[in-house]
């Protein structure tokens, strides 16, 4: 609610003949993906000037994060990217990971990309179809919400939850993959690909998408780098950019699989982005699975990590450590650290400070959609105000994340 | 020493009061009035092109210099990260923009201000982001209580 905004209304209403309106869309359009507003200077329907409005869904995560212990913080960040929790989780264990300098197991690296892969699967369906849906396109949202329920099933049942899995833990994961969940993975991969047939004869090849698509929204590579913008909206405008390859992260470079790039800087080239990389996620997981070898799925460190049910049950130490753990918290060695991974939106990155206490002293989460989000009025300043739609559509935005 | 300190402190020795590295990382600590110029200078011959991240800390009402900026910076030519650090003391929390550096501290700066309470000279728009324009205090210093002083009303 910025005060010169209500002195431009003020400013409108003094000059009746004045052919320029101001409009304000959102909180509760339904195309702003949840609660964004946006202030819209509309000449006709062309838009003079677009300033977003946030935090109309503020939750105060980084405060609480200072009241929290390092392993009950895993949980707050399952809330803030909701589609994409388990990029959120990874980013955040792996951060306090760095200032403990824990070596993780070679088992607990390949569930991680496993899950992220398939949690990104599960992110670029929820953005598919309601990408359709807001453009027009009312029959793609159900089956991408489909066979995004089959993802949130398997990790329901490796976790326990399905929005809010808090499956990885500060030195590996909560637990082991239950039986039979390779052959769900391996029974979903082998359908995905009908489905990604599906979605690519209902939209790739629709005239209309393409007509609401293309050439709409431009912002230039070097625009792009200048505002922050990562991930797909930053390969979408031909800036060649994974953290996946450049700073690779749980053995990401082992893997084999392409980074997808598209040079027309548009809606268009950012829907191709993601349209491919659901394959080249789809290629990774399988990788995944066939690199799966039974091992231990937590670091060796037993004043971190929580020990075995089992093994407490019958040593003293381990009792002591579960404690410990439980009651106190670990101390975690004075430093800072800032960790990026690339999530399914782009860069998410997590600065943590510890003061070698069981509490951060500081967290602070760089949400891909927050700095994305920050590039809508140059995509769509001069755009009509049914692109600014599509426009949005193309970013991909959380509000959880962009408020915090 | 990591090669951009070098290169920086070879440039204007002024430029670089501390360079710090622990966990595969580098920490320089610029004085605050030269901020603009050395991001500028990274910007244009370092490659570095694009601010990831842009965040304040409260160190604690007890510390004193009290408030920390980092500036998380990221070549998409190079791909290496390197972290700026300005210091502040609680009477003098001022600090020039970088927007006209890189955009995106535009939004970040915003934030800053509104939950830490650094104030950001000639920065173009600064004001509250995330918090209604009437909040009063800076919610993520250490002195503001987690649940507020009272339950925050819109009417």
């Amino acid at each position: 609610m910025g005060l010169e905004n209500i002195t431009e209304e003020v400013e409108f209403l003094d000059q009746p003949l004045e052919s320029q309106m101001t409009l304000s869309m959102g909180p509760q359009h339904p195309s702003t993906h949840g609660v964004l507003r946006l202030d819209l200077r509309l000449d006709g329907e062309l838009i003079v000037k677009a300033v977003p409005d946030i935090g109309y869904l503020h939750t105060g995560m980084e405060k609480l994060f200072e009241y929290k212990k390092y392993q009950q913080g895993i949980v707050i960040t399952d809330r803030m990217d909701y589609l994409n929790p388990l990029g959120n989780n990874l980013a955040y264990v792996m951060a306090a990971e760095k200032l403990l300098e824990l070596e993780i197991p070679e088992r607990a690296q390949v569930i991680r990309v496993l899950m992220c892969e398939l949690q990104r699967i599960a992110s670029h369906m929820v953005w598919l179809g309601t990408h359709c849906l807001d453009i027009g396109a009312m029959s793609v949202f159900f089956f991408c919400f489909k066979e995004r329920e089959k993802i949130l099933n398997m990790i329901e049942s490796a976790s326990g939850g399905r929005l809010t899995p808090s499956y990885f833990r500060i030195g590996g994961l909560m637990m082991d993959l239950p039986a039979g969940f390779e052959n769900r993975v391996r029974q979903f991969l082998d359908n995905f690909l009908d489905a990604m047939n599906t979605f690519e004869t209902l939209v790739t090849g629709n005239t209309i998408w393409q007509a609401r698509t293309k050439e709409i929204g431009i912002i230039s590579g070097e625009d792009a780098i200048d505002y922050g913008l990562t991930g797909p909206c930053l390969r979408g405008s031909g800036v060649d950019v994974d953290l996946r390859r450049d700073n690779p992260y749980t053995g990401y470079e082992t893997y084999d699989y392409d980074v997808c790039v598209e040079h027309d800087c548009d809606v268009w080239a950012r829907f191709k982005v993601r349209m491919r990389e659901c394959y080249e996620s789809h290629k990774i997981v399988r990788q995944a699975l066939d690199r799966l070898k039974p091992g231990p799925i937590k670091a060796d460190a037993p004043k971190v990590v929580l020990p075995d049910r089992d093994d407490m049950r019958k040593h003293m130490d381990s009792l002591i450590h579960h404690f410990l753990i439980v009651a106190e918290g670990f101390n975690v060695p004075p430093g800072e650290v800032y960790h990026a991974i690339e999530a399914s939106k782009g860069e998410l990155g997590v600065y943590m400070k510890s003061n070698g206490g069981p509490k951060p002293e500081r967290v602070h989460f760089r949400g891909p959609s927050f700095v994305n989000l920050q590039a809508l009025p140059v995509m769509s300043e001069g755009e009509m105000v049914a692109d600014v739609v599509a426009i949005i559509g193309s970013l991909d935005i959380v509000l959880g994340e962009i408020d915090r | 020493m990591n090669e951009f300190a070098k290169e920086l402190k070879a440039e204007n020795a002024d430029w670089v009061s501390e360079v710090k590295e622990a966990l595969g990382e580098t920490t320089i600590t610029v004085p605050r009035e030269a901020i603009v110029e050395v991001c500028a200078s990274l910007k244009t011959n370092h490659g570095f092109d694009m601010l990831a991240d842009l965040c304040g800390a409260d160190r604690g009402p007890e510390e004193d210099p009290r408030f920390e900026v980092n500036y998380h910076l990221f070549s998409t030519k190079h791909h290496s990260r390197l972290r700026l650090k300005v210091i502040l003391s609680e009477d003098d929390p001022h600090v020039n923009t970088v927007s006209g550096v890189w955009k995106t501290a535009n939004w970040h700066e915003r934030e800053t201000y509104d939950l830490v309470g650094v104030i950001f000279d000639n920065h173009p728009d600064l004001r509250r982001i995330l918090l209604p324009s009437d909040f009063d205090g800076h919610a993520l210093r250490k002195d503001y209580p987690l649940r507020g002083y009272e339950p925050y009303s819109l009417t």
